[in-house]
Formats: C-alpha cells, sequence, structure tokens
C-alpha cells in the first residue's frame, strides 16, 4: 500500500518551479542558480558552497579568520534577523558568553508558520547546505558545538530532506569532530514541531525543543545567558544563516552595498495573495514594493491593487498609496508604521472586504494563543467575536471603541509578542479602513461585493 | 467514596498498560534520542509521539505511558505535550486526515473553497470522518506553503500543492484506490 501511496501523493508535490525557480530574482545570493535538483552536497560545491567554511578555518590556503574578526564581518554586513524582530545578527553573536566553559547551543529557527511567508521550506528544500555551512560558521564565531535546526512540522518532507543534508554533510566532514582537519567541532541535528505557531517565538521554541508545550519564558535572561537547558543559546532564523556564507566569502562592506545603509544585503519576499505570480522573490533591501509587485506579475486579473500586508500577517496593513510610495526595507515600512517582519507580502485586491480580512486572522491568533497570559488568551476571543459580529451584520455603534481598547489592553501586556501581534492587525485595520468597518455596521453588509 | 467505587468497578482495569513496539520502532526513537544530551531525553517526545501516530493513526494514554518510562518523564508531561501541538491525533480518525488551510494568504487563493469542495464530495463536515472511515477533514493553520495555495496534508507528512478542484478529485479517487487494493492486499 505504501509504495502506491507515495506515488500517488508525489504527483502533488511542489517542484518550486512556480515559487522560486521563475528567474524572476534581482541579483540573488542564496536562491541563486537553483533548479529544484541540485540541493546535494557536490552541487552547493560547485556553487562555490562551504568555501566560506574553509576560509575562517584556513582550509582554503588563507590564514583563517579569528571568531572576532567573523562576527565584525557579519557586524561590518548590517545582517539582521530575517525572522521577524530585524535584531543586527552580529550584534546578537557579540552578546554570547565566548568564554562560558560549559556547554552552549546554536539553534536555527525554522518553524515558519508566519501566516505569509514561505521562503525558508524553500531555502532548506533546495538549498540545505547553505544553511548548515550558515550554521557551522556561526557555531565558529560563537565557540558552540552543538546545534538544532527546529523545522516547522507541517513540512515534513523538508525535515526529511535537511536530514539527509546533515547525512551529507557529515560525510563530507563539514559537520562532527574537528571540521575538515581543524580544531572546530560542530554537531549539527534536525528536529520538527507538530502544529503550534507559538513555536516560532524564540523562548517557546526551546521549551519545545526540550519536548514541553511551547510556552514563552518571560525575558529576561534572554537566551544567550539562559537559553536550551539553562545554557546560552543563539537563536537566528533559517534565512539569517543562510546570508552569513556570502557576507564571509565576499565581505561585509560588499553586503552591505547589495542593500542600503543599515539595512545590509538581499532579501526573500514571500508573496501571496491577488498577485499573478505568488511566489519567493530574493532582491536586494531597500527595492521599491512597486517592482516586486510587477516581478510577481502585478495584480491578479488587472485589478486595481487596494492594500498590502507587508511583514507577514502581525504587520499593520497598509494601503495602496502608502505601499506603492515605499521601498522594501525595515527603515522604510517602519516610516509608513508597520514592519518588514519575515517579508511575507500578502496582496489584497479592490474585491477585498477587510471585515472578512480582519475576522480569518484574529481567528487565527486566538486559535493560536498558548493561554499563558490572560489579556492575550481573553483578548483574542474578544477581538474575533467582536469582528465576527461586524461580519455577520449584528455589530453595535461601539465595537469599533470596544476593538480599540481590547487591543490596546493586549499590547505591551503579555510575556510574548503573540499578543502584539493579534492587536497590531486591528490596529492597522482601524486606522486605515475605518470607514469600512463603519459601513459593514451601519449597512450590516460590506462596502464591496466580498469575495474573500 | 465516590460513585464508580460504590459500583464496584475494578479501577485498576482502566488504567492503561505501556504500549509495546517492534524492534523497527524502537531504533527510530532511539535515532531522536540520540540527537540530545543523555540526561535530556525527553527532547525527543515530539518525534516519538509523531513516529507512534504515524504507524498508528493517533496516540493514546498507552503510548504516552510507554514514552514516559522509555524517555523518563512523567506520564502528564508526556500528555501535555500530545495536547498542546495542533497535529497530534488523541483518537482514532479517518485512514486518511486530510487539513487543508483556511488561513488568509490560503483562502485568498481558494483554501477555503478548496475545503468545503471536499466536504461536498466527500459529503462529511469539517471535523468529521466520512461513513466509510477512510477520510477525515480539518482546516489548517498556516502550513508556510502560501504561494502553493490550495494546500493541504494528507497524514500530517505529505503535503499536496495546487489542489484544484480536478487534482482534489485525482487525489480523493487515488485514495480511495490505494484503500481498496490495501485491504485486498
Amino acid at each position: 500500500m505504501n509504495t502506491d501511496l507515495n506515488k500517488l501523493l508525489s504527483q502533488f508535490k511542489a517542484t518550486g518551479v512556480e515559487t522560486s525557480f521563475h528567474g524572476r530574482h534581482i541579483k540573488p545570493q542564496i536562491l541563486d542558480g537553483l533548479n529544484g535538483t541540485n540541493w546535494s552536497v557536490k552541487d552547493y560545491e560547485a556553487r562555490g558552497g562551504y568555501q566560506a567554511l574553509r576560509k575562517i578555518l584556513g582550509k582554503d590556503g588563507g590564514e583563517g579568520l579569528t571568531q572576532d574578526q567573523v562576527i565584525a564581518t557579519v557586524k561590518e554586513s548590517g545582517l539582521r534577523g530575517r525572522g521577524g524582530a530585524g535584531f543586527p545578527t552580529g550584534l546578537k553573536w557579540s552578546f554570547m558568553p565566548r568564554q562560558f566553559p560549559g556547554q552552549k547551543y546554536l539553534v536555527c529557527n525554522s518553524d515558519e508558520g508566519e501566516p505569509g511567508t514561505f521562503k525558508d521550506r524553500d531555502i532548506m528544500q533546495f538549498n540545505p547546505h547553505i544553511v548548515i555551512e550558515g550554521m557551522a560558521i556561526a557555531a565558529y564565531a560563537m565557540g558552540i558545538s552543538v546545534g538544532y535546526n527546529y523545522i516547522h512540522g507541517e513540512i515534513f518532507e523538508t525535515y526529511e530532506r535537511f536530514q539527509i543534508a546533515l547525512e551529507e554533510a557529515r560525510a563530507a566532514g563539514y559537520l562532527g569532530t574537528q571540521i575538515l582537519g581543524s580544531t572546530f567541532s560542530f554537531q549539527l541535528h534536525a528536529t520538527h514541531g507538530f502544529g503550534a505557531y507559538i513555536c516560532g517565538e524564540e523562548t517557546a521554541l526551546l521549551e519545545s525543543l526540550e519536548g514541553k508545550k511551547g510556552q514563552p519564558r518571560f525575558k529576561p535572561p534572554f537566551p544567550a545567558s539562559y537559553g536550551l537547558y539553562g545554557k546560552p543559546t543563539t537563536i537566528n532564523n533559517t534565512e539569517t544563516f543562510a546570508a552569513v556564507p556570502w557576507i564571509i566569502r565576499n565581505g561585509g562592506q560588499a553586503y552591505l552595498q547589495c542593500g542600503k545603509p543599515n539595512n545590509g544585503g538581499t532579501k526573500i519576499y514571500s508573496i501571496s495573495g491577488d498577485v499573478e505570480r505568488p511566489g519567493n522573490y530574493e532582491i536586494p533591501m531597500g527595492t521599491p514594493f512597486s517592482v516586486l509587485l510587477e516581478l510577481a506579475g502585478g495584480v491578479k486579473g488587472g485589478r486595481a491593487l487596494k492594500a498590502v500586508i507587508p511583514g507577514g500577517s502581525s504587520a499593520p496593513i497598509l494601503p495602496a498609496n502608502i505601499m506603492m510610495d515605499i521601498t522594501m526595507d525595515y527603515d522604510s515600512i517602519a516610516k509608513a508604521g508597520s514592519m518588514l517582519g519575515s517579508g511575507a507580502v500578502i496582496v489584497l485586491d479592490e474585491t477585498r472586504c477587510m471585515v472578512k480580512t480582519l475576522l480569518r486572522l484574529s481567528y487565527f491568533y486566538m486559535h493560536e494563543s498558548c493561554g499563558q497570559c490572560t489579556p492575550c488568551r481573553e483578548g483574542t476571543g474578544w477581538l474575533w467575536r467582536v469582528v465576527d459580529r461586524i461580519e455577520k451584520g449584528e455589530g453595535r455603534e461601539s465595537d469599533l471603541a470596544l476593538l480599540d481598547n481590547v487591543a490596546e489592553n493586549i499590547m505591551g501586556r503579555t510575556i510574548c509578542a503573540l499578543g502584539d501581534a493579534a492587536a497590531m492587525p486591528v490596529r492597522g485595520m482601524l486606522k486605515h479602513f475605518r470607514d469600512e468597518f463603519q459601513y459593514h455596521i451601519a449597512h450590516k453588509t460590506c462596502l464591496v461585493a466580498a469575495t474573500v | 467514596m465516590s460513585t464508580t467505587e460504590k459500583k464496584g468497578l475494578d479501577l485498576k482495569s482502566l488504567e492503561p498498560v505501556p504500549s509495546e513496539f517492534s524492534k523497527e520502532v524502537l531504533a527510530r526513537f532511539a535515532v531522536e534520542v540520540a540527537k540530545y544530551p543523555n540526561e535530556q531525553k525527553q527532547s525527543a517526545v515530539m518525534a516519538c509521539l509523531s513516529i507512534v501516530q504515524q504507524i498508528n493513526g493517533f496516540v493514546d494514554a498507552s503510548d504516552e505511558l510507554f514514552l514516559s518510562k522509555y524517555l523518563d518523564m512523567s506520564p502528564m508531561a508526556v500528555h501535555e505535550v500530545s495536547t498542546f501541538y495542533n497535529m497530534y491525533n488523541l483518537e482514532p480518525l479517518g485512514k486518511f486526515k486530510i487539513n487543508v488551510c483556511t488561513n488568509l494568504p490560503c483562502q485568498l487563493r481558494g483554501g477555503l473553497n478548496a475545503l468545503e469542495y471536499l466536504c461536498k464530495k466527500l459529503d462529511a463536515a469539517v471535523g468529521e470522518t466520512t461513513k466509510d472511515g477512510l477520510f477525515t477533514l480539518q482546516p489548517g493553520e498556516c502550513m508556510g506553503a502560501c504561494a502553493d495555495a490550495p494546500v493541504l496534508l494528507v497524514n500530517d507528512r505529505n503535503m499536496c500543492s495546487f489542489m484544484s478542484m480536478e487534482k482534489i478529485d485525482q487525489l480523493i479517487d487515488g485514495l480511495k484506490h490505494v484503500a481498496v487494493k490495501g485491504d485486498q492486499a
């Protein structure tokens, strides 16, 4: 039965052709030269893979780089965390107590579940060794000997692919003890989640990695001092690690120059929703949104753009006129009142009802609240119920003030950012599309012919 | 005295007995445990539970009891994990569990329509198992494959992308065929 079943299911597997191998990137680094079949260690080496690891270990004929030099290079590159928070990576690495005598850990956050985001899956599926090399370099820089890659449970085939890549890397001497004949040793393992959005939060991920339910920890202490099993731990996103080999090979300055000041390098944007060609697009930081939209084939069916959620479902929505004027980088989007987040761009055309859009997101946050903090556990339910009754034509005059009030009372009052993530879309919607909500309440129906 | 004791029920008989697993399965558990430090076996609980589910279709108290002993943790700590994560099945479901992503990015590209189409095609409501015991339909939250919408998972580990109605027909017919063939074998 299993052979028949696998044969049947294999027909429906994604090949990456639509999402990553469309040839519509601009100066790609991570997705460069990929075709879906060239993911093995040999193919990666042929693309210059593991040269950066050789370089820092002095196994390319050079002198090698010290830990400080590696961290300084990453700082110089302006690389910022690609998981959502945008924290400077080099700075994060420098927080690690390198002289700490006990065990330290390196963790890759591949629990990619922010609605709209699907870049880490394609990186690990089609270029897994770039993540392994990035992690090995990070481990060297911080003097870490053991690492884990925590992979989203819903992408099990990618988890299995990554495990094969780990085997390859071990066999080729890029992982394990005395890597490439140096004194540096690093063991890396793959591990998986099983359906909990909250585990994308770094301390919830650590709890989950310890075999517990994924409820976030109070910070401080931060993972750099009290992380996995209570040991110093550095956690970065998959795409962040994947950016590192290029930086080491080409220098921090070169990476910075790919983007714009304080926003170095390329970024993979996942575009979904109402566009002709949804997919991943790797482009330099600071590229205008209008260019990105064009790469994605424009708004579906030639319709007009209504609004964009620019950085994953937690990011406040921005109306079309603001979006068409901004560039895609941390600072520009923050200035416009939203956030770059994970780089997940959800596009909504003129036919979309904003009440219905918010309703689905509010349901999601209620469903995924871990229940630990009362403002989030109760507040996300309130948000969903109020939006639901507005959508059903049972909204009250006072409901918009109530939504504002509940959102305000969640924000800043919870252990982790899921509460803020649930409140921010509500506030963004009410800021930019208040009229549409008011219309729904007054007329008990939609301003647009709802097709969401 | 509780009512059950008054009725003379043997409470002992209700206590779970630890499950037993084949050598092959135990070897798979061991691979997971080996990833973690000796005193941190508990870290393997997620993977071990998912292996049990892959084999049996769900996890129950007997499985949890076995894993609690195997991984040096309390049975309640195992239960906390199996009840916290959405993908663990705590009761028997259809032979094929189908989760359709209905989150916003997928909804914008036919995710909800795909789920509704499946419900109609299989004559089952969301959350229900079909009368023949073959399919259980569930909505899903973001699977991290939004550009592939409509997206669905078959038995947790198999993602199916770009599931138009024609492809859903093809999938369901194929799964039925596989099940019939499997029963005959």
